[in-house]
């Protein structure tokens, strides 16, 4: 599912090169549950934005589904954002003005799903994260938690490939985090392929496979 | 993405800030109805002009001052200065083409009756100025040709002078004074409206020896109005004038004539012309208003992206091409032109009709001038939304996702 060949990624600081990512070599197979560590500066959130179509890589080979991204121009790439990559942020990224229904429905909005069919997806996909009675509240009605699982239930409603989160628990109290990452575990039981970004060992452990980072290297890829 | 979703997406952040997005539209809203207020003015204007030409007898000729030639020097300021009432008795008692011939002087001077007191057109003239004008006395009657000869002190007055120095109180037998010289009323002219910006019911007729000798203290004249005795008779009339006139002012062939002979259309027509230009010239300055309200939608388009800037990050995020982003800050300063626009009509279609009653001009709202308005607001829209649209557009969604 992602293949990622000898994945370099090098960013020009005013006159100096620094590279975030120097050499990561990396496989993930479907229905996977993997954990991205390491410290800051150790490259997991360059990685994180390649696998997630973000960026391309400056060099080496990226495949997503048999699609090397790395040929691919800024339409292209977003719709594989659109339609293979599902995205959960540390700080939610929702739209403050919208109710959560319509939070849900965005990915749907840019890739032409009929009104109505888009409305029952998104109702369906609040009531998966157990949020029915909450589809007309804006984020600021809402709890952290609760935002999360909007959050969630919108990087879900068109059915990706990956589910990448990004330190999805970093805003929420510990009892909270427990409860969002036990969604993503049930998710993972039911078939959906999860990237996790995090420095928490505690959070990690949740997942089934922890690929550990550092300047840039992979140096650890261990089986939880 | 559609159409439909971009116009809700706008819909939702305008509403959003609804004081901004209101302020924002007020620069369109006056822009586009000071284009249409303007244009109908202008419009107005010409329509009287051209109605006027219409209503004027085909066969009044009137001779004007032209300028004065001495060797090689031509005398602008002199200009005014050839015409003079003997120039008119001649002409009254040689040509054979002319029925009437009205001099006339004019000038502007301070009226006062009572504690009321007013700037007022005074025309000086003889009592054939009725017949060449078309323009009769409603009450009363005009002066004589005995008060033309003996300089007496009467005067008739306009429906304007009535309302404003008399207080619409009978003015006949009253005395009134222009430029401190008392004056005695003994007519009211009928009402002949006002031409565009030109009431010309604000006017006084006095004897012409009286304007000339009491008043302005003048030999001259400023025009002399002639009736033709038939409207095929107009060419040979203007050549006799000519023959005459030149004889009268001891013209050499070799010199040019020092006046001016026009059908009334003719000078009528010029000022349709100064008209036209006079409507170019306001509405493109209310133009100007309405580009300064472009650049009011750019400036919140602007602070607008940059608020927003998380917000595009994350639609990016999700699958938003460039080209959906772009639609969408278009079409909100599109959404914000066009009411802007809509209101603008209302506005200027209001502010033509308040100026029709408080300054009394013509005003005419065409179609046209509303479309014109209109589109010119969306045209502002799209170009003046256009810059902080492709700004949104290439954002990069990794710094968008992280601007604070």
């Amino acid at each position: 599912m992602i293949v990622m060949e000898n994945v370099q990624k090098i960013y020009r600081m005013g006159e100096v090169d620094v590279a975030a990512v120097r050499d990561v070599s990396l496989q993930v197979d479907k229905g996977e549950f993997i954990s991205i560590m390491g410290p800051s500066g150790s490259g997991k959130s360059t990685l994180m934005n390649i696998i997630g179509c973000l960026d391309v890589p400056t060099s080496g080979t990226y495949e997503l589904d048999n699609i090397v991204v790395g040929r691919l121009n800024d339409n292209q790439l977003a719709e594989i954002r659109n339609k293979k990559i599902g995205f959960v942020f540390q700080t939610f990224n929702l739209l403050p003005r919208e109710e959560a229904l319509h939070n849900v429905e965005l990915p749907m909005v840019y890739s032409d799903v009929p009104d109505k069919e888009r409305k029952r997806i998104a109702r369906q996909m609040l009531e998966a994260v157990g949020l029915a009675d909450r589809a007309k509240h804006r984020p600021a009605e809402m709890s952290g938690g609760e935002r999360q699982r909007v959050a969630i239930a919108r990087a879900l409603v068109n059915s990706p490939s990956i589910l990448l989160a990004d330190e999805p628990t970093g805003n929420l109290d510990s009892r909270t985090g427990e409860e969002i990452m036990e969604i993503f575990q049930k998710l993972n039981t039911d078939g959906i392929t999860v990237v996790l970004v995090t420095h928490e060992r505690y959070i990690a452990s949740y997942s089934r496979r922890i690929v550990h980072l550092k300047d840039g290297l992979v140096e650890g890829d261990e089986e939880v | 993405m559609r159409l439909k979703q971009s116009v809700h997406i706008a819909r939702r952040s305008l509403m959003g800030n609804k004081m901004r997005s209101l302020l924002t539209m007020l620069g369109v809203i006056i822009g586009v109805g000071a284009v249409i207020t303007m244009i109908s003015i202008g419009r107005g204007a010409k329509a009287d002009i051209s109605e006027r030409i219409k209503s004027l007898g085909s066969n009044v000729l009137s001779i004007r001052p032209g300028s004065q030639q001495f060797g090689m020097r031509r005398f602008g300021r002199g200009s005014m200065r050839t015409l003079k009432s003997e120039d008119a008795e001649m002409l009254d008692e040689k040509a054979e083409y002319l029925s009437f011939v009205a001099p006339t002087v004019q000038s502007n001077a301070q009226v006062k009756y009572g504690n009321k007191n007013n700037n007022v057109e005074i025309i000086g003239t003889t009592p054939e100025y009725q017949r060449v004008q078309n323009s009769y006395v409603e009450k009363g009657s005009f002066f004589t040709e005995s008060d033309v000869l003996y300089k007496e002190k009467v005067c008739v007055v306009g429906k304007t002078v009535v309302k404003d120095i008399f207080e619409e109180t009978d003015p006949i037998g009253k005395q009134l004074r222009i430029n401190n010289i008392a004056f005695r009323v003994v007519g009211v002219m009928q009402e002949k409206g006002s031409m565009g910006p030109w009431d010309q019911d604000n006017r006084i007729f006095i004897p012409l020896s009286t304007a000339q000798k009491r008043l302005f203290g003048t030999d001259y004249i400023r025009e002399i109005s002639v009736e033709v005795t038939g409207k095929d008779d107009i060419e040979a009339a203007k050549a006799e004038i000519e023959k005459l006139m030149r004889r009268q002012h001891k013209l050499p062939a070799s010199k040019e004539s020092d006046f001016n002979v026009g059908d009334q259309a003719e000078f009528l027509k010029t000022l349709e012309e100064t008209g036209k230009s006079f409507t170019y010239l306001l509405a493109g300055i209310a133009a100007v208003s309405l580009i300064v309200g472009g650049i009011g939608i750019m400036n919140i388009m602007l602070v607008s992206v940059t608020e927003r800037t998380r917000e595009i990050g994350t639609r990016k995020a999700v699958g938003a091409k460039r080209r959906d982003i772009l639609r969408q800050f278009l079409v909100e300063s599109l959404v914000l032109s066009l009411i802007g626009g809509l209101f603008g009509i209302f506005m200027g279609i209001g502010g033509a009709r308040l100026i029709s009653r408080l300054a009394g001009w013509k005003t005419d709202v065409s179609f046209d001038a509303i479309l014109l308005a209109f589109l010119f607001a969306a045209c502002v829209g799209i170009f003046f939304g256009i810059y902080p649209a492709r700004k949104a557009a290439r954002l990069n969604p990794i710094e968008a996702l992280r601007y604070e």
